[in-house]
């Protein structure tokens, strides 16, 4: 305790804000790439509680997501080189990214049936989701890895052209929101695309209506059920890329419980950003920058007097990063931020009223 | 059974647009609709006379595809239909209000009325501003244009009523159906919507009107068909026909419309509120400094529409919300902010509005029940034990006194009616001698059976001594039982007036503009 009595408080916050600007400005990329499960997954919970479906089992969709991608991916390519195409993309891999979303859609498609037409406990559902997802390819990964298959490597990410890149500004925003793999780049279409979408067409109308008053949607003469399996299902999409950006965008590889709690934080992420895709977005990068910073201080430690102090912080701390700023970030903003009021709530069709 | 087909009525010669032939609807427990026929004709005002629990809802439910009849028919300008779900409803051109708002909080009024209409600018993004001229097309229909972006939940109660008629209008419904519209209206407001409702027939529109108040009824209908128990007792047509008869046909039985409420003879100051001040639960002030006295043997009324604060009043009154300014005071004695055990220590009794949120606990029996407020105390409970034959015989005497029916006094709450559910309540916060009662809407939804008895309790009450401070958007309830009246406003007491002089009219009027000159506002108290 007693070295920070000795360094002025003031001076030592302003070094470090120096610093943060300064990983955040030469790590912009590598930020929206950490940042892509988190918002892939908080568009994911979006689908569904949007339209009044709580889901708390992201991080089991996206796992299980990217162990079947990975694994479809690797037995399509069968060990033989190919060429890739632009941006790392080969048939393999194409159809590994298919086979996430499939299985991000099916295990989507068992929590709407649980949720929706068991009308079961939408929380237990989750959890469900989450433990089996962990035991299943945990279990099948070591099987696989007894006989282990050659991976069929990762897309890669877009290169802007050295002369942009070189130009001031201009060229540091194109490296940053363009500099990606197709996952992180789809990810940041569907964020404005649904936002758009949510506030202008009539199937964001209806899905905040359905989220909101399912009763009241229905007096009007929409299917609420209907519309809560679509949206949950299209979620199961969201989660199913979130997972594949683990095992066919960010690394080439399956480890067991690699999304390593990345789909909670993307809930965290989902309340913070007020259930709107943007907000959601922008959560997740403030979860990117923790992340993002982590890494920068074992790699890239500041120098001087903060250096001093962070030298004398255990490495772990900064690793736990992301998940402190989520439990600051949850006690500081829930209560205060509104979920839609028939969120969790299963619709009964004959009505009940007095 | 029908009293007369008047030939007079000028709707008489007009084709049927609807017919219901033997509805039946049968619910655990209760036969909600008995072989009901209706038939309505093109460009009427039908309206459906019966008590809370007679069927009304039930059967426009029906209508409406929201509830699967057991039996009967449905035939639309002759032609037998099947109506599964609204959509069914709506492709047929039947629109209906509810009796309880259906409406997106969070939502514009724009987005309230397009929901499941949308107009398209192509096929995935809507077209607003089509949208937001239709709107205010309509709202010139009603004399007033509203603002189409205006979020609903920040709309005074009467809006929100006119963007329900609104949604329903946009629909272009040949048959428009009104669940009880004027429950939460001033009687002014509901005189702006008998005068839409009239232009709507003159274009041809059939309207199904439900009410069970009296005298709407009498003003509003072409013809009245009379709902009891599930059943059609009757039907009249309203120049043949006055509100005794009515009520007659609606209870079974000859009613007392108003009760007999003597002379009230005030004695000294028991309750007063000085400079109180409440805020609602995002913070911002909806009280704003009341100033009030209760005498004993007085009922005192505060009445207003629904959201001007006095949800906010009764709570900080009975203990559930700290003021945030102000003083009360009981005979004296300095009370603000007092929890509800200290309340009733001090004798005081409180009827909540919602009875299954704060005045029973649904499945609790009848005898824990009725013991909710003193069970802590002897006879109830000696140490730690509670007595159980002490409790038993407190509900016993509750039950036999207040009139609940019930097989027994063991039997879960949630299992009685909602007027034996109040009854209770009634008795076991009138029980013995009280300083204080007060009551917050403690008919509401409740049969004219029960209504008359709890009035009658209100007022032996009153003349026992006990100072009485009755709170309700229920106007009627108000004038009747009130020696004196005051009319909320926004937070505000705009006006006491005498009463046992004052009329609807008058007494709306305040409701509606706090006495201000001009059109009443459109946003609601407290509301951002
Ligand atoms: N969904 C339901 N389940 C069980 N009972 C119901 C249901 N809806 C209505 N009821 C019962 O049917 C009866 C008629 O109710 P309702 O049609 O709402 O009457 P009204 O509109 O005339 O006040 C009441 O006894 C009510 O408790
Ligand atoms: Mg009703």
């Amino acid at each position: 305790m007693d070295f920070i009595l000795h360094v002025p408080v003031i001076g030592l916050l302003l070094q470090f804000i120096g610093y943060l600007v300064g990983v955040m400005t030469t790590n912009g990329s590598l930020i929206i790439t950490l940042s892509t499960p988190i918002a892939l997954g908080a568009l994911c919970g979006f689908m569904n509680e949007r339209s009044g479906v709580v889901n708390i089992g992201i991080e089991g969709m996206m796992l299980f997501a990217a162990f079947v991608g990975w694994y479809v991916a690797a037995l399509v390519n069968g060990g033989a080189p190919t060429s890739p195409g632009p941006l790392g993309i080969t048939f393999p891999l194409l159809v590994g990214l298919l086979a996430a979303i499939v299985a991000g859609v099916a295990v989507s498609a068992l929590h709407a049936w649980l949720s929706i037409t068991v009308r079961a406990n939408q929380i237990i559902s989750g959890t469900i989701i989450n433990i089996e997802a962990l035991a299943i390819t945990g279990y099948l990964n070591l099987l696989i890895s007894q006989n282990p298959i050659p991976s069929a490597g990762n897309f890669q990410s877009f290169h802007v052209p050295q002369g942009v890149a070189s130009v001031p500004v201009l060229g540091w925003l194109l490296t940053t929101f363009l500099g990606h793999g197709p996952i992180t780049l789809t990810m940041l279409v569907l964020v404005i695309v649904l936002q758009i979408l949510l506030f202008r067409s009539r199937w964001g109308l209806r899905t905040r209506a359905a989220g909101e008053h399912p009763r009241a949607a229905e007096t009007l003469g929409i299917d609420v059920i209907r519309l809560r399996y679509r949206n949950v299902l299209l979620g199961g999409v969201l989660a199913g890329l979130a997972g594949a950006w683990f095992t066919l965008e960010y690394i080439g590889t399956f480890q067991g419980g690699m999304t390593n709690g990345r789909g909670f934080i993307a809930l965290a992420a989902l309340i913070f950003g007020r259930w709107t895709p943007i907000g959601a977005f922008g959560a997740a990068l403030v979860f990117g920058i923790a992340d993002a910073l982590g890494q920068a201080v074992s790699f890239n430690p500041p120098s001087g007097d903060l250096g001093a102090v962070l030298s004398g912080v255990p490495e772990q701390v900064f690793s736990a990063l992301p998940y402190l700023v989520t439990i600051i970030v949850l006690a500081g903003v829930v209560g205060r931020s509104i979920p839609p009021a028939a969120d969790g709530q299963p619709y009964e069709r004959e009505a009940k009223a007095t | 059974m029908v009293v007369s087909e008047a030939a007079s009525s000028p709707a008489a010669s007009k084709p049927a647009a609807l017919e219901m032939r033997g509805v039946t609807k049968r619910f655990p427990g209760v036969v909600a609709n008995d072989h009901i026929d209706l038939d309505v004709r093109r460009g009427e005002i039908h309206a459906l006379l019966g008590e809370n629990g007679a069927g009304k809802t039930t059967l426009m439910n029906i209508l409406y595809g929201l509830v699967t009849p057991d039996e009967g028919e449905i035939l639309l300008g002759g032609k037998p239909v099947t109506i599964a779900s609204p959509a069914d409803a709506i492709s047929q051109g039947i629109s209906m209000v509810h009796q309880h708002f259906m409406l997106v909080p969070v939502l514009t009024v724009a987005e309230n009325i397009l929901l499941g209409e949308e107009p398209m600018a192509n096929p995935v993004l809507m077209d607003r501003k089509a949208a937001h001229t239709r709107i205010r097309e309509l709202g010139r229909f009603f004399g007033t244009e509203i603002d189409p972006d205006l979020r609903v939940a920040s709309l005074s109660v009467g809006w929100q009523q006119r963007v329900e008629i609104l949604k329903a209008l946009y629909r272009n419904a040949d048959i428009l159906v009104l669940d009880e519209p004027t429950a939460v209206l001033t009687p002014q407001e509901t005189k702006e919507i008998f005068a839409v409702l009239r232009r709507l027939t003159a274009e041809g529109t059939s309207i199904i009107f439900i009410s069970h108040k009296l005298y709407e009824v009498l003003e509003i209908a072409d013809r009245i068909t009379v709902i009891r128990r599930g059943k059609v007792v009757g039907s009249r047509i309203p120049s043949e026909t006055d509100e005794d008869d009515l009520a007659e046909l609606m209870v079974g039985r000859e009613v007392e419309l108003t009760v007999d409420r003597g002379e009230s003879h005030p004695a000294d100051v028991t309750l007063a509120v000085a400079g109180l001040t409440v805020s609602d639960d995002r913070g911002h002030e909806v009280v704003h400094g009341l100033d009030f006295e209760v005498r004993a043997g007085e009922v005192f009324g505060i009445a207003g529409v629904a959201g001007n604060g006095q949800d906010e009043l009764v709570e900080a009154l009975a203990g559930l919300r700290r003021p945030a300014g102000g003083t009360v005071e009981l005979s004296g004695r300095t009370i603000t902010g007092a929890s509800p055990r200290r309340l009733h220590n001090l004798r005081v009794g409180f009827v909540p509005a919602d009875r299954h949120r704060y005045g029973l606990v649904l499945v609790f029996p009848l005898t824990d029940n009725s013991v909710l407020t003193s069970y802590y105390r002897a006879p109830y409970s000696r140490g730690l034990v509670r007595d159980a034959d002490a409790i038993g015989r407190h509900a016993e005497q509750v039950i036999k006194d207040f009139d609940v029916r019930t097989p027994s006094p063991l039997v879960h709450a949630s299992t009685l009616s909602g007027g034996n559910q109040q009854k209770l309540i009634v008795g076991r916060e009138f029980f013995g001698d009280l300083r204080l009662l007060v009551l917050d809407q403690p008919t509401r939804g409740l049969d004219v059976g029960s209504i008359e008895f709890i009035h009658r309790q209100v007022i032996a009450k009153r003349d026992a001594g006990t100072a009485v401070l009755l709170i309700s958007a229920e106007l009627d309830e108000v004038l009747e039982l009130s020696d004196r009246t005051a009319v909320m406003y926004r937070g505000r007491l705009v006006a006491v007036v005498d009463g046992r002089s004052a009329t609807r009219e008058e007494v709306g009027l305040l409701m509606a503009t706090g006495g201000r000159e001009g059109p009443p506002p459109i946003i609601a108290e407290g509301a951002a």
